[in-house]
């Protein structure tokens, strides 16, 4: 049952030592060693880390991390300088992403990315994965595709039920709000039945009343046995949604654990603040006035 | 000369063999920039690639002294088999373009196709063996003429247009392999590899995010393309009966592009609607304004000066065609209104 495996997942990390490259029960991505730099600049250095198979996991950190870059390498849109990663099983170190996507690791992008001149069915439609008819030579004989075609517009309509956009499948996704094309991209992506989802920033951009519905559309998506990664910056929905936190700082993970204790984590703290935050700017230029004098 | 005679000679030009040419070019500019997004700025390499194919293996190898341990001579016994060849070649074409540039930003085809396209001009020009200069001319396509089913007769009337048996032959062949090819283009772009196509001229990475491998459908679109501005080479250099280096120019390109966003692009039937219209207007100005300057409306033009400014006016509609119908013809304004992306 998929909320078995959900309720599993959370159970399964309450054993786990919150420290950086925790080792989980059962892992579905597991990352070791990946560098990227650009020139000088290291934008991602992880030793490692593993993502709990059937968990929401959280990718947090201040602007500059290197939570989009890292997000970047393990889907494929980038190449890593070092580092492997394996996904259920399989190396699949800097694998193209249409590879992954077809071995059921798909993602979204912070900056959404629908297809505008095309309808939102066919936005849809293009994510419905082995597709007879994207072949070259057999798009041209429809008795070859049409009966797949129906059962994925079937389903896609079911999907665009739940995202609340059946009234608008006949609309060009362009014409959509911004926060429906985030629906729309998330609901593009369940086209392909995946087994990791990696969101990258769900709610940017997104205001507060679509936000409850995303939140429940991220639960209901672990529910049906999907492991969830995404990356953002709101702290109330990671507090809200996550099993599991992941806190990266200069390209390094820095701290893990539950949502709940990795927030009053020193390391944490100081990463998000500076690790000076809480000394009066007055006591120190006392102590040095002080220093001076005497 | 009148108005019905300007009239008879725009509406022959709209439908003759030069639009033939420009079309079939467009349809394959179509297919690259209309629905897949490839900015290939030059079709004209593919179209002379076909007709030099054409006029290469049908004139310069049976005449010229060719070194006698080149074969291929006798392995081009006629026509068909010389079109095969030509198609076979710009698919290779196709292969040396896409290969390096198609995994690179759009701009980066761009540059490339521009670039071949008069490197190809120069270094065909400079060849002795394919013509140099003076291009190749000569009986090229004679069973294609062979077949022709028509009595013979000098001239055959339907209503003001006249066709000689020969260009009613090649005009009416060419329309019929259009509508064959029109009709393949709506079946492929309906079709989820359609689909695909137009999801990767909106944006690539989205389409490569849901485990598409766009790189061969980009490949795929190219070589599409291709064939298609190869057979408007090879159809040139039949209906001509001539392979000129200097008409590969690369405004041939731009016109095609002139063509195909005045009809609609991304619509089966755009580039025949903006080659007809085209052809039409390029035609029934030059004409009319002749008719003019011959009964003396005009006098400050002189027949010479018809020629450039016929462009001229052409381009002044372009203008206002793309500021009060961005769409084009056949295009959905909805549609050009959403932001690119």
């Amino acid at each position: 049952m998929p909320g078995d495996i959900a309720a599993q997942a959370v159970s399964a990390l309450a054993s786990v030592t919150p420290e950086p490259g925790a080792a989980k029960p059962d892992p579905i991505l597991v990352a070791d060693g990946v560098n990227r730099h650009f020139g000088g600049l290291v934008a991602v250095d992880v030793t490692h880390v593993e993502f709990q198979k059937g968990a929401i996991t959280a990718l947090i950190g201040p602007n500059g991390a290197g939570k989009s870059t890292f997000f970047n390498l393990l889907s494929g849109f980038d190449k890593a300088d070092a580092g492997t990663w394996v996904y259920a099983g399989t190396t699949v170190t800097n694998t193209p992403p249409h590879r992954l996507a077809r071995r059921g690791m798909v993602r979204t992008f912070q900056l959404t990315k629908s297809l505008s001149r095309l309808t939102v069915i066919d936005n849809m439609l293009l994510g419905a994965g082995e597709q007879t008819g994207e072949v070259m030579l057999a798009s041209i004989l429809p008795f070859l595709w049409s009966g797949q075609e129906k059962k994925n517009r079937e389903r896609a309509m079911v999907l665009l039920e739940r995202f609340n956009l059946a009234a608008k499948a006949d609309d060009f996704a362009g014409s959509l709000s911004g926060g429906q094309r985030k629906l729309l991209e998330m609901a593009r992506a369940l086209m392909l039945k995946p087994n990791l989802i990696m969101l990258d920033e769900p709610m940017a951009g997104v205001n507060p009343a679509l936000k409850q519905s995303l939140l429940d559309h991220i639960r209901d998506i672990r529910e049906e046995g999907t492991t969830v990664v995404f990356v953002e910056h709101d702290m109330d929905m990671v507090r809200d949604v996550s099993d599991w936190v992941v806190v990266m700082a200069q390209g390094k993970v820095i701290a893990e654990g539950r949502p709940d204790t990795v927030m009053r984590d020193q390391r944490v703290i100081d990463a998000y603040l500076g690790a000076h935050h809480d000394q009066q700017l007055t006591d120190s230029g006392e102590t040095r006035t002080e220093g001076t004098t005497s | 000369m009148d108005m019905g005679f300007v009239l008879t000679q725009a509406i022959t030009q709209a439908i003759g063999v030069t639009a033939i040419i420009y079309l079939l070019a467009t349809m394959g500019l179509n297919i690259q920039f209309g629905y897949t997004g490839l900015l290939n700025f030059g079709q004209i390499a593919f179209v002379a690639v076909g007709s030099y194919a054409i006029g290469v293996f049908l004139i310069q190898w049976q005449q010229d002294p060719w070194p006698n341990w080149m074969p291929w001579p006798t392995l081009v016994p006629n026509l068909w088999v010389a079109i095969l060849y030509a198609l076979l070649l710009s698919v290779a074409l196709a292969l040396i373009l896409g290969i390096p540039t198609l995994r690179l930003r759009a701009d980066y085809l761009a540059i490339v196709t521009i670039a071949t396209g008069e490197i190809m001009r120069l270094a065909f020009k400079s060849t002795d063996p394919l013509g140099g200069s003076q291009g190749i001319n000569g009986k090229m396509g004679q069973d294609f003429y062979d077949l022709n089913p028509f009595p013979q007769q000098d001239r055959f009337d339907f209503g003001p247009l006249s066709y000689t048996r020969a260009d009613l032959w090649v005009v009416l062949v060419g329309w019929v392999v259009i509508a064959l090819l029109l009709l393949l283009t709506w079946a492929l772009m309906r079709s989820p590899w359609g689909r695909v196509l137009k999801g990767i001229r909106e944006d690539e990475d989205a389409v490569r995010s849901l485990g598409k491998n766009t790189y061969l459908r980009k490949m795929q679109a190219l070589i599409l393309g291709g064939l298609l501005g190869s057979l408007s080479g090879i159809f040139w250099a039949i209906a001509k009966q001539s392979v000129q280096p200097d008409s590969f120019v690369p405004a041939f390109t731009f016109f095609c592009y002139t063509i195909l966003i005045l009809g609609g692009a991304a619509r089966v039937m755009g580039p025949v609607l903006g080659a007809i219209i085209f052809w039409f207007l390029l035609v029934f100005i030059e004409q009319f304004l002749l008719l003019l300057i011959d009964n003396g409306t005009i006098t400050f033009l002189v027949p010479t000066q018809v020629g450039p400014i016929r462009f001229i006016l052409v381009g002044l509609g372009l203008m206002l065609l793309m500021i009060f119908r961005p769409q084009g013809i056949l295009g959905d304004k909805k549609e050009i209104a959403l932001d690119a992306r």
